[in-house]
């Protein structure tokens, strides 16, 4: 929120820089989040008085001598209208800054810094300068919005810098708010929070008014849907006379944004920023029926909003009425049908609280939103909803721009806006805090921050003003504020006074990974030593990648939860795989020219029991490693596998599978005793065709969940064996179709010593029959009670020819 | 007699002879052919020369005898020095036959790399573990009611349009931050509690500086007699852990709703030691949390007595942690993938 310092100080006496303004008001809780100068880009501008100008011929130029008082006299060329001699104006010195024009003198197009010059021939030592070009409008100054020189008062000091002149030395504050402290959302609002902290009295702004006896006979509020209004008053002013605002109060408006537009509307917009309450006020004479009714809008009644656009509403639409169609969308925008014109001779002012949720429903269903209903989105106070009318009521008066009748109507459901009472320990309050804030010091702060407090042995008694909404009791259990108060006693005192302690009370935890979690990061760990580098993606991913995966009608990977705001539409599902997410990671790093590389990710899929959910779903804890390049194969993703396993002293088995995204002969599901894990394989080439990729990938994803059941798997040292391993070379002629793994499972069987087989040679050809290929095994036996003689081993290798001779009809190669 | 003399004299002619070839022989396979011809064996020179003692007379041969047996020993002297003396020769020879270019590069062993919001984490828990915290990992998904209500955010609450929320249906919904997870442990589990709440967390906003899916890391105290003292004394070890010894912090009151009193935790920036850097901004404070005492609404919400209990929580965002840590510029590149970011960022 922008809040101009001197507008601040109307209300507050600072006698602090606002270097320490800010500093201080960053210590209670209120970040500035930019502090500037109004006139921070404008810099060496002096009051000039014009003593002699003449034309210069055949131009709309004029050369001027200036007397710039202690500066000295100096010439200056200018073609603006209205400069001539004997006038005052803004005199920017060589090596001013000021901000640059375009060609119709009014656009600002950064700034610009003065040098001497000539123009026609005519030395130029200076500038007379317009009100645009030291970053003033109309409202800002009077006379600055003039498309010519801006003329300073006859009584100005020539010579003298114009900063403060102008008002251009005010600085403005972007302070940040916390969502709990609506009531700091106004001028006044942080002028009270700046009175506490600086320890100053606040002075209120006058809300005095005379009534007169004038009534409007027969009027009357209804209120027909107090959940969403809690408070609706409204008050009649006749003998209106529209016109403009006075300077001060076009300067305070255009501070903070806000455009001028005549006396009535500007008091409802100066009382929304200076007390935080949005009014709006109705040209009395479009209001039929006498009567305003706040009520939920019928399904499809319409309503065209001041800015001229029409709304199609629904009973969520809260709406004010006269006594027959709709004349604002409550909090958000007043209607066209009643606005005020030139011509408005009575209004009748509203000053109201909206139900924050509704408002801002409204204001998002139908995409329209204003000042009002910024406001109304933070929350509003009844406190200020009274403060409001009573101020917009002595403006009118300070204005002269109507009269206050006394046709008054405050329509509330009985809540108070006096101070609630609370009382609090102080001993509680010292104990969230963990150190022992004096007791003067807590009433001191208490008092500073308008809560009257009384103390009576450890019993704190507080006021509790109607403002501080975050500060009232929510129902009637809810007695034990003192952490609130806690909060507000160390925001002034200081956070810098709490000491460090460590928990001397606490008790002893056990702290720790579980096994579990100890699992996963054993696995991280084993990828990156097989050279994988970890990533994270997105949990979502985009309806068209199960496209990409060219995945079946059917397929469970389909059934995804879907986002129901989602950024767009690439980010609107619920990965039921990992799989895409890496193969868009992969593409995009070829994209980059980088043809190789290990990828891997550990994240949930989201598996649903039912859509739309109705319970929690099921997150799966899943792998997914992606590898590409020339370097890889098949094998080396099994390597990869393998390596998993290897390290969770497990052991992985493969069967062949068909995947709609992989290879149909280069994948396999990867299982452990007997439990399906997931699957590996290569990508398929149509795949890989429409991600523009230059190189094979292959992907696994496994899942994490049934994996972790070995996780933290308890190893036992088995002794070593007293006697030698024997091993024995084996070379088999075989049907080119059987596979190692029909002959490895095939040899495992024949004999139970066997510890390991390798397969160290795939032969075809030469003197290989067509159709057969040869195989040579290295197989080793592992002695358990006796050592093996040679005669005991070629029983056991006689036993395996028997069997693969019967079983796969393999032959030893001679 | 003049037999004797021959004997005599081809004694020394041996030893000529031994002493002239012991000095031409060039490797070792010279040298044991030269033990073979003179030295050893039946047939090698030396039991020549000692079978010709048989042909003296036997008052000579003793002296004979003497003189071959010295002879000997001289010679398997002198062949032993030649040994050592062709050893360390062909030990020479082969290491100069094995001169590399010592400037080729190594093909390195290909080792990956933790993701650096891992590596964040990873730390984060080791330190938080050593001071007793137990570590839970919610669900990504959550209820309404977990993620706001019962952290005192119902319907309606201000602090909801701070966070903009992805909706999956009326009640569920991406969980908003961690600390929905502090409400499931506190349903199971009576005080003491010291828990750790590290995940993924989402909200609607995309742009440079935001990403609709982030880490948060929450962690969460509660037991008899916890201050805002002790929130500071324990962060004020974590930031000396995370960000070096002499690092501390500063409390400044914030808002969430499931802590009261609430507070941005700042601490000294360990770029200028908080003399004021572009890193901090010249303020010579860098935010890294937010923190507070546990809401007593939020305790009853769990059925825990916030009488006789009290806590603290706090929420650490572990992308900026890794981007302070390793001086990664925009977060995008945290979620890319890109090869070149992930192999740089080695920490093992």
């Amino acid at each position: 929120m922008i809040v101009p310092l001197s507008w601040l100080k109307d209300y507050v006496d600072i006698d602090v820089t606002p270097d320490e303004l800010e500093k201080k008001l960053f210590d209670a809780g209120f970040e500035v989040e930019e502090k500037y100068e109004l006139g921070k880009d404008v810099s060496g501008i002096v009051a000039g008085y014009v003593e002699s100008c003449e034309p210069i011929p055949d131009t709309h130029l004029s050369v001027c001598q200036v007397n710039a008082g202690s500066h000295g006299t100096m010439q200056v060329c200018c073609g603006a209208d209205n400069v001539k001699a004997g006038g005052i104006y803004p005199l920017a010195l060589v090596g001013a800054t000021v901000y640059a024009t375009g060609k119709d003198h009014k656009t600002v197009e950064g700034t610009a810094t003065i040098k001497k010059g000539k123009l026609r021939g005519y030395e130029s030592c200076g500038m007379l300068c317009s009100g645009v070009e030291l970053g003033l409008t109309e409202d800002l100054y009077p006379g600055a919005g003039y498309n010519g020189l801006l003329v300073l008062p006859e009584d100005t000091e020539i010579g003298g810098d114009v900063k403060h002149l102008l008002g251009l030395d005010d600085w403005l504050f972007d302070i940040a708010l916390t969502a709990n402290r609506p009531d700091c959302q106004s001028i006044l609002g942080i002028a009270r929070e700046v009175a506490a902290v600086l320890d100053k009295e606040l002075k209120m702004p006058p809300t005095d008014y005379t009534e007169t006896a004038v009534q409007k006979e027969g009027f009357g509020v209804a209120v027909d849907a107090p959940d969403l209004c809690p408070r609706y008053s409204a008050h009649y002013v006749y003998d209106v006379k529209i016109g403009e605002s006075p300077a001060w109060m076009r300067r305070r408006l255009a501070l903070v944004g806000i455009s001028s537009i005549s006396n009535i509307v500007d008091i409802t917009n100066f009382v929304l920023k200076e007390i935080g309450q949005p009014m709006h006020a109705f040209d009395d004479s479009y209001l039929e029926g006498n009567r305003i009714q706040v009520r939920r809008a019928a399904e499809g009644e319409k309503i065209v909003t001041l800015d001229g656009q029409e709304f199609s509403l629904t009973p969520a639409n809260l709406v004010i009425c006269d006594g027959v169609k709709p004349v604002a969308l409550a909090g958000v925008m007043g209607g066209l049908n009643s606005e005020i014109r030139d011509t408005t001779e009575a209004v009748m002012f509203e000053s109201a609280k909206f139900a924050r949720d509704s408002i801002r429903k409204t204001a998002r269903a139908l995409g329209k939103s204003s000042d009002s209903s910024a406001r109304y989105e933070k929350g509003v106070d009844e406190y200020s909803t009274v403060l409001g009318m009573k101020r917009a009521l002595h403006l009118v008066k300070e204005l002269g721009c109507g009269k206050v009748s006394s046709t008054h109507v405050d329509i509330n459901t009985g809540n108070s806006i006096d101070p609630t009472p609370m009382k609090v320990s102080v001993s509680k309050v010292n104990s969230v805090l963990g150190i022992t804030v004096p007791t003067e010091d807590i009433c001191d702060i208490m008092r500073r921050l308008n809560f009257q407090p009384q103390i009576d042995g450890d019993t704190l008694t507080l006021q509790i003003p109607a403002y501080r909404e975050d500060m009232l009791p929510e129902g009637e259990g809810d007695v034990e504020r003192y952490p609130d108060v806690a909060e507000e006693v160390i925001r002034i005192y200081g956070y810098d006074h709490i000491q460090s302690t460590f928990m001397p009370s606490a008790q002893v935890t056990m702290g720790g990974y579980t096994v579990q979690q100890k699992g996963e990061l054993a696995l991280k760990k084993t990828l990156c030593a097989l050279g994988i580098n970890e990533c994270m993606h997105y949990s979502f991913f985009s309806p068209s990648d199960l496209n990409l995966l060219k995945l079946p009608e059917d397929a469970p990977e389909r059934k995804a939860i879907r986002i129901l705001n989602p950024i767009n539409q690439d980010l609107s599902l619920m990965r039921t795989t990992l799989a895409a997410s890496m193969l868009n990671a992969i593409s995009r790093n070829e994209k980059q020219g980088i043809l190789g590389g290990r990828l891997f990710e550990v994240a949930k899929i989201f598996i649903p029991k039912e859509l739309p959910l109705t319970e929690y779903p099921k997150e799966r804890d899943t792998l997914c490693v992606g590898i590409f390049g020339n370097e890889e194969s098949f094998y080396t993703m099994k390597a990869i596998a393998e390596g998993i396993a290897e390290s969770m002293d497990i052991r992985f088995s493969y069967a062949a599978v068909q995947k709609s995204f992989l290879h149909p002969y280069q994948a396999v599901t990867v299982s452990c005793e007997g439990e399906e894990l997931g699957y590996f394989g290569k990508v398929a080439y149509d795949v890989q065709n429409e991600l523009n990729m230059r190189t094979s990938a292959w992907i696994m994803e496994l899942d994490l969940e049934k994996l972790s059941k070995w996780y933290g798997k308890k190893r036992v040292f088995t002794p070593l064996c007293k006697f030698p391993e024997e091993t024995r070379d084996l070379a088999f002629v075989m049907d080119k179709n059987i596979t190692y793994g029909q002959v490895a499972d095939c040899i495992r069987k024949a004999n139970k010593y066997i510890r390991d087989i390798r397969l160290f040679d795939v032969y075809e050809g030469g003197q290989i029959p067509a159709g057969k290929k040869s195989m040579t095994f290295t197989v080793t036996f592992q002695p358990k009670d006796e050592p093996f003689d040679a005669e005991t081993i070629q029983k056991f290798v006689d036993k395996i020819l028997r069997a693969l001779k019967n079983e796969l009809d393999i032959e030893l190669r001679a | 007699m003049e037999e004797k003399n021959v004997l005599w004299d081809s004694l020394s002619v041996l030893k000529a002879r031994i002493e002239e070839e012991l000095d031409t022989l060039k490797n070792s396979k010279e040298l044991y052919e030269f033990k073979n011809v003179y030295l050893e064996g039946k047939k090698s020179k030396l039991s020549e020369l000692m079978k010709g003692m048989r042909e003296l007379e036997s008052d000579e041969r003793a002296s004979y005898g003497k003189a071959v047996n010295q002879l000997k020993e001289w010679a398997f002297e002198r062949f032993a020095q030649m040994e050592e003396k062709m050893r360390e020769l062909e030990l020479q020879r082969r290491y100069e036959s094995e001169k590399i270019d010592l400037s080729i590069p190594a093909e390195p062993a290909r080792i990956g790399n933790l993701h650096p919001i891992t590596l964040v984490r990873n730390q984060l828990i080791d330190i938080f573990a050593a001071m007793g915290f137990e570590i839970y990992e919610g669900t990504e998904i959550e209820t309404d009611y977990y993620n706001f209500t019962a952290l005192n955010t119902p319907q309606d609450h201000p602090a909801r349009d701070m966070q903009d929320t992805f909706y999956l249906s009326p009640e569920f919904l991406l969980r908003t931050q961690t600390s929905a997870g502090q409400i499931h442990v506190m349903e199971k589990k009576q005080p003491p509690i010291k828990i750790l709440s590290p995940g993924k967390v989402f909200r609607s906003d995309d742009d440079a500086t935001h990403s609709p899916m982030f880490s948060q890391m929450e962690g969460l105290v509660v037991d008899k007699g916890i201050t805002l003292g002790d929130l500071k004394g324990m962060l004020d070890v974590f930031v000396q852990k995370v960000y070096g010894e002499g690092t501390r912090t500063r409390l400044r009151p914030s808002y969430f709703p499931f802590t009261e009193p609430s507070v941005e935790v700042d601490c000294s920036c360990f770029e200028c030691g908080g003399k004021g850097c572009s890193l901090c901004k010249g303020t010579g404070w860098i935010e890294i949390l937010g923190a507070g005492v546990v809401n007593k609404k939020v305790l009853e919400n769990c059925g825990i007595d916030s009488e006789e209990y009290s806590g603290f929580a706090f929420g650490i965002g572990l992308e900026r942690t890794a981007m302070l840590k390793y001086g990664i510029n925009n977060i995008k590149l945290l979620f890319n993938s890109d090869l070149r970011v992930l192999k740089q960022l080695n920490e093992k």
